[in-house]
């Protein structure tokens, strides 16, 4: 019986120059933060970050480890556009793959069943066609002969996600209102790479006290590796075990005004260990 | 009881208005004024709409506001994933916000600018192009301008009139921009070609000052209605069950 559990500073290892790297969550609920912060320090370039996008999009352009960003909107949701991702775009900085939401989930949805693309009228008319010249179009081979969307399949290389409760083996549990688009992203992922942070690893057999088992939406047939990450999700939401740190989430916005205030950060809050990190975390409040 | 109506409560009617006749679907406005006047449809003439808390569940309360598990009236769970099933279904009516909403209904949320480097950037493409293709949309403008109201739109995020009929009636068939509500005047494109009309102006403003604020010839009906007060009823849901705290007056103050 496999016993997952694994670091952050192993799951960096385990990733590469040039990989795209689909993350969990949604705006600044539930990210993985704590492997979000180990990339943004570690020696990792290149990255395609596809995301629901939230602070893992904006920390990760400003610490320049973004190539590319595969997504349908960044937001801090209090804070509705991401400061750190906006300097990217408009300084040019980085390459933009935009999307519709629903795309977005079937792009995943794609890359999950091994087929190339998955149809839909949705993009139909809009700019994604002058913006994202990968997006094409299929004709219906039935009598109809509509004109629909062909969303491509999301090809991933790794991703990452964190829940609340997990096993040692990986299978996970939501507790909060929304399972987000985790689920995909690590069953559109290859074998090898499909990481899960959670708050806390508890027995198998203890899941269901956690929660109905309508939460545990997470196999352990699509996990890899898990990391036990208390707050993990610092300073994104992960209810019912904690809320958004909006006033980390103002300073953490704040420090795209200057490079000297985006250094101050970084010092401070990602070139730091994780257990460095959640220790000067208690020592403020 | 108030006397007289606000133009954040007239703003709220309006919006009430954008959904009279759609029955029992979802119903999905989103900003302060926009989920209030929904609230208030439902809570008055259309009281089969299904309306979300603004998070992963539908609702029941007429409360405009974030309420705690324990307030809220449960009727279904509806994550994120859900909200496609009816987007794609064609069982959703959104009104949402636009940073640029032209002549013909396209409207923008991406980007201001050159899209490959764009001035000011903003959220990015969101669900108007899956909402506009597959179901009735309409906006809410708190802060009518030329550059708001515009004549062509930097991003085609959410399609208009003119992209749905380049299409043609096949592919743009569940499409229609109902409404963009503004905190001046209501707009809609009940024209010929679909371009935008004036549909009414709140109490207050002129159709002068409607065309001076907005960026293209708006289609002028020889006799402009205004827009429709709130009913006594009305009043008293909006000041005593929907907004009670007026919300509302800060997006559009008196």
């Amino acid at each position: 019986m496999a016993d997952k559990r694994t670091t952050e500073d192993e799951v960096v290892a385990a990733l590469s120059d040039g990989m795209t790297i689909a993350v969990g969550g949604w705006g600044s609920r539930r990210k993985p933060m704590s492997l979000v912060r180990a990339i943004a320090r570690s020696g990792l370039r290149d990255l395609t970050i596809v995301s629901y996008g939230g602070p893992d999009v904006g920390m990760l352009c400003a610490a320049r480890k973004v190539k590319r960003v595969v997504y349908a909107f960044v937001s801090l949701d209090t804070i509705p556009l991401e400061p750190h991702f906006r300097a990217a775009r408009q300084s040019g900085a980085i390459e933009d793959e935009p999307l519709d939401e629903g795309l977005m989930l079937l792009g995943l949805q794609a890359a999950a069943w091994r087929v190339p693309f998955l149809p839909t009228r949705v993009g139909l008319g809009s700019d994604l066609f002058r913006d994202n010249p990968k997006l094409k179009t299929v004709t219906s081979p039935y009598d109809d002969g509509e004109e629909l969307v062909a969303m491509p399949a999301l090809e991933l290389d790794a991703a990452l996600i964190h829940q609340n409760r997990s096993d040692e083996r990986g299978n996970g549990q939501f507790l909060g209102p929304d399972m987000y688009f985790d689920d995909l992203m690590v069953q559109a992922a290859p074998t090898g790479r499909r990481f899960m942070s959670v708050e806390r690893i508890v027995d198998t057999n203890d899941m269901a006290k956690e929660g109905s088992h309508h939460t545990q939406r997470i196999s352990r047939m699509s996990i890899d590796g898990v990391i036990e990450a208390p707050n993990g999700a610092h300073f994104t939401s992960c209810v019912p075990d904690y809320g958004r740190d909006e006033a980390f989430q103002k300073e953490y916005a704040a420090s795209a005004k200057t490079p000297e205030a985006w250094d101050a950060f970084k010092t401070a809050w990602i070139d730091v260990s994780e257990t460095d990190y959640q220790s000067r975390l208690r020592a403020r409040s | 009881m108030t006397t007289t109506a606000t133009r954040a409560d007239v703003c709220a009617v309006a919006v009430a208005e954008a959904f009279r006749g759609d029955g029992e679907i979802l119903a999905n406005p989103i900003g302060t004024i926009p989920m209030v006047g929904g609230r208030l449809a439902r809570a008055s003439f259309e009281p089969d709409l299904c309306m979300t808390d603004g998070e992963a569940a539908l609702i029941g309360n007429d409360s405009s506001y974030e309420l705690s598990a324990e307030e809220k009236i449960y009727e279904y769970s509806n994550p994120y994933r859900s909200m496609f099933d009816w987007v794609w279904s064609g069982r959703r009516h959104v009104m949402m916000g636009a940073t640029q909403v032209d002549q013909y209904g396209n409207q923008n949320i991406a980007a201001i600018g050159d899209y490959a480097q764009p001035r000011t950037m903003l959220l990015g493409y969101r669900g108007a192009p899956g909402n506009t293709i597959n179901d009735t949309t309409s906006y809410w403008v708190p802060n009518h301008s030329p550059q708001v109201v515009c004549a062509k739109v930097d991003t085609v995020c959410g399609i208009g009139y003119d992209r749905a009929a380049e299409l043609g009636e096949q592919a743009a068939r569940f499409h229609e921009i109902r409404r963009v509500v503004t905190n001046l005047c209501v707009i809609d494109f009940e024209t010929p070609d679909h371009r935008a009309r004036i549909r009414s102006v709140h109490p207050g403003a002129t159709v002068d000052e409607v065309q001076a604020a907005t960026g293209f010839e708006l289609v002028i009906p020889d006799d402009v209605p205004e827009s429709r007060v709130p009913t006594d009823e009305e009043l008293r849901l909006l000041y005593t069950v929907i907004d009670p705290e007026g919300r509302r007056e800060t997006e559009v103050p008196s």
